[in-house]
């Protein structure tokens, strides 16, 4: 009998010491690699940036003039509507999962994802929740056009017959989410490497941790916030009506309290990558290790007590208005900290300005502008003014533009080389850089201006004395739309070649990642390393 | 190093996760087209059953080579505490979306319904809207008149309540039976849950058959019986699937799996149940009691 198991135990081990990855397609179909998932997961988030892209022109394009002049205002909704959708659920969220897969396990010196087949479901389920959404869009009636909010009674009384779909999408990608999180969490804690403390983590790695116990909380949230939607438009119930005891401020409630954390959820790997950036080419290390953890860990508890800051003018009680007001300020404290731990961080550093680099400084400036801007609508009296304007417009593209893109951008250039055992382009990439910081800004910074004269968002014309700014806004728009073609032409050109790199790709960079080839090999890690 | 370290099984391709994706597919485009079509009709419903179909092959197939791969030893103790947590995860996102349902009827009940009535600030409220509608829990007569009536906890909820919680205690016999290795005890009290979660579920459905006939207490009764139907349903659903676990943690104990040291996934079950019993008590404090 013992000889038996052992044979068995040997052929285990003859087994998994050597598989390779499939050949063809099969390879992405059935792969249980942390690394081909990650590529998954990223390519996946760049076809969707260009889709959810596509139709940002198309809102840019019908608002380059004040009239009704390309799209049916119906039309126009669906397009505002499903950006949303994809940006948010197809875009951001996958690209830094599939950061956490590529990189979570080299990091900590883990051999692969605690849950490997979990992780290609979790994958490979996105893709088809977004084949439905899109699809929607084909049907007879149109896809979902009441807003990435959905708030009622938009999404049920007064939404197209077509709404299950999108509740049964939303479902997937919550189901997604769940999973990858679960993966991500059980990881981190289960599988570093002996010697990697809590306080050696990579910055990284501590704000996935964060994000993944946020997603777990509150994905499961906006599953009930659709399953109500989908009985109260097509079951007659009446959470969100009045005449049957309901309330649509209700659905809101509940929205937002998934709606906040995610907001946070969307920015707190991005502040993972920029710590991670930042010390390497300032060649010093991260001022205030300590403090950008807790920083971190208040930011994300804090989350779960503002989200009525988005609800300021639904006619809440006074001292809701002031909760909220206060909670809402006091996030910007720890976040004032991360931004001031970046910029020491920097003081008096080496500083080279390589193209990770470059995108991590203009995240540093221009998020703390879409915080400022923030700051602004936490005000409850100004946001009377401002709500539901270009203002807020303008204030959440800066954070997630300028900040979650940009810092996936950072990570994409930072990584690469890692990634594909080949340096990228420079030249194109600066001109990607640069094209993309000019025209971002021309882009979102004059929507402060038409947002505080009071340009209402989501409407498909406009009043007349926005026209100029409003022309000035789409042009930004489409250079920089364009400018991220020449994102996709580096990535490209650098997954097929390019001058070959050493496993330290960034002389000041640190961390396990480093120590394994570039590129890195299939498989990394099978015995843990040695932590110091 | 080396000899306190096992490695850590990462296992092969598996053809399995990509079939799943498209049993979500199925399910999520066959639910969808189902509700859509609820009244015109239509043949969404077999786009349904089909996910489902897959759904429970795969699952079938996944596990079936999980199990295969821990009897030949190839799962470490690490192993088996990434299996625990993410079991401990699971569970906790399921609480969070029973907290929403709850917290749609703590909302209800606390602040739509009393403002409506003309509670705080909302005296226009009420006299605009539905000037002679009084504010009440449970909410028997709605705003725009629907009447209903309310469900007590004397009877059936009170009997269903002692029901799931002497199936947990079963089900911790069988826990302990199966840490001290006595598999009669196990074997017993594991059956013994099982037809007790049966019980439940069929006393539920006497329950929903007498709400909807004798008490006019449907699903589209305004806010009360929303929450009620969404609460117990979800609910509802949750203990079928745990049955189900349960009963396929007897089959497989019948089969001769599981040692006092190594059941993991009896275990997770037995999580499951416990959770989905916890559940029942707030609901039971909340929903009937209060
Ligand atoms: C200092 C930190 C921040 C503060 C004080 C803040 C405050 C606010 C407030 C008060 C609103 C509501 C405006 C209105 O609708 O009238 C808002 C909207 C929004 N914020 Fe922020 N915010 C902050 C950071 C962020 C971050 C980091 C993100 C995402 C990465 C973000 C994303 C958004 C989004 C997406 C919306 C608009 C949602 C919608 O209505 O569609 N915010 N913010
Ligand atoms: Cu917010």
């Amino acid at each position: 009998m013992s000889s038996v198991t052992e044979q068995q135990h040997d052929q285990a081990a003859h087994h998994d010491g050597h598989h390779h990855p499939a050949k063809g397609f099969k390879r992405w179909l059935y792969t249980t690699n942390h690394k081909d998932i990650g590529s998954l997961y990223l390519i996946f988030s760049l076809t969707m940036f260009l889709i959810g892209g596509a139709m940002a022109m198309v809102i840019r394009a019908e608002l380059f003039q004040p009239g009704l002049q390309l799209v049916e205002p119906h039309f126009f909704n669906q397009m505002t509507t499903v950006h949303g959708l994809i940006m948010v659920f197809g875009a951001v969220m996958p690209a830094f999962t599939g950061l956490a897969n590529w990189m979570v396990p080299l990091m900590i010196g883990a051999p692969d994802m605690a849950l490997p087949r979990m992780n290609n479901w979790s994958f490979w389920i996105l893709p088809f929740a977004f084949i439905i959404l899109l699809a929607s869009l084909f049907m007879p009636g149109g896809g979902p056009a009441f807003g990435w909010t959905f708030y009622a009674p938009l999404s049920t009384t007064y939404s197209n017959d077509n709404t299950a779909l999108f509740v049964f999408a939303v479902h997937i990608m919550g189901i997604s989410s769940i999973m990858g999180a679960i993966n991500v969490i059980v990881t981190i804690v289960n599988l570093r490497a002996p010697g990697m403390t809590w306080m050696k983590l990579p910055l990284f790695v501590w704000t996935w941790l964060i994000t993944a116990f946020l997603l777990i909380a509150v994905m499961p949230v906006l599953a009930g916030a659709v399953t109500m939607v989908l009985t109260d438009k097509y079951f007659a119930t009446s959470f969100f009506d009045a005449a049957g005891g309901g309330d649509p401020v209700m659905f809101q409630h509940i929205f937002w309290f998934f709606g906040h954390p995610e907001v946070y959820i969307m920015i707190l790997p991005a502040f993972g990558i920029i710590s991670t950036i930042v010390p390497t080419f300032s060649r010093k290390k991260l001022f205030g290790y300590a403090s950008m953890v807790y920083a971190t860990s208040s930011i994300a508890l804090l989350s779960f007590i503002v989200w009525a800051h988005h609800m300021f003018t639904t006619g809440m009680p006074v001292a809701g208005e002031l909760f909220f007001m206060y909670a809402t300020m006091l996030i910007s404290v720890p976040t004032g900290v991360k931004v001031f731990n970046w910029v020491a961080t920097m003081w008096r550093g080496s500083i080279s300005f390589e193209v990770p680099m470059l995108f991590s400084i203009a995240f540093i400036v221009l998020f703390t502008l879409g915080g400022f801007s923030g700051l602004m609508l936490a005000i409850t009296p100004a946001d009377f003014q401002y709500h539901d304007t270009y203002f807020v417009v303008a204030h959440f593209h800066y954070v997630l533009v300028t900040g979650a893109i940009f810092s996936i951008m950072a990570g994409a250039y930072y990584w690469l080389p890692k990634w594909t055992g080949n340096m990228f382009n420079i030249t194109l990439a600066k001109w990607h850089f640069w094209l993309s910081l000019v025209s971002v800004n021309v882009l979102f910074f004059p929507m402060h201006f038409v947002g505080l004269a009071g340009m209402p968002r989501r409407i498909p014309d406009y009043a007349l004395q926005f026209a100029d700014f409003n022309a000035i806004i789409s042009i930004g728009g489409f250079a920089f739309g364009l400018s991220q073609l020449l994102f996709v032409v580096v990535v490209f050109k650098c997954a097929r070649g390019g001058d070959k790199v050493p496993a330290k790709v960034w002389d000041g960079a640190e961390g396990l990642e480093w120590e394994v080839a570039s590129p890195a090999p299939y498989h990394t890690f099978e015995t843990p390393p040695e932590i110091k | 190093m080396d000899k306190n370290y096992e490695k850590y099984y990462v296992p092969a391709q598996s053809p399995w996760p990509i079939v799943g994706a498209f049993a979500m597919f199925f399910i999520a485009v066959g639910a969808g087209l189902t509700v859509m079509q609820a009244s015109s009709g239509g043949g969404g419903h077999y786009v349904l059953y089909a996910g489902i179909a897959v759904l429970l092959f795969m699952l079938f197939r996944w596990f079936k080579n999980v199990i295969e791969e821990s009897d030949q030893g190839l799962y470490s103790a690490q192993m088996d505490r990434s299996f625990r947590q993410g079991m401990s995860w699971f569970i906790f996102s399921e609480v969070m979306f029973f907290m929403a349902f709850f917290g749609a009827l703590f909302y209800a009940r606390m602040l739509s319904v009393p403002w409506l009535g003309g509670a705080g600030n909302n005296a226009m409220t009420n006299e605009v809207l539905w000037p002679t509608f009084e504010a009440i829990w449970p909410l028997v007569t709605t705003p725009d008149g629907g009447t209903t009536q309310a469900m007590g906890w004397q009877g059936l909820p009170l009997i269903n309540t002692l029901i799931l919680l002497t199936s947990s205690v079963t089900l911790h016999f069988a826990h302990v039976g199966m840490e001290n290795n006595k598999r009669g005890p196990l074997k017993v009290f594991m059956a013994l849950t099982i037809v007790l979660g049966v019980c439940f579920l069929g006393l539920q459905v006497v329950e929903y058959m007498h709400a909807y006939q004798d008490l006019g207490l449907t699903l589209d009764a305004g806010v009360y019986g929303n929450t009620f139907f969404l609460l117990t349903g979800f609910h509802g659903m949750h203990v079928t699937l745990g049955t189900i676990l349960l009963l396929v943690m007897l089959i497989r104990i019948l089969k001769g799996h599981f040692s006092p040291d190594k059941h993991f996934a009896f275990q997770a079950a037995a999580w499951y149940w416990h959770f989905v019993d916890v559940v029942w008590l707030c609901l039971f404090v909340f929903v009937y009691v209060l």
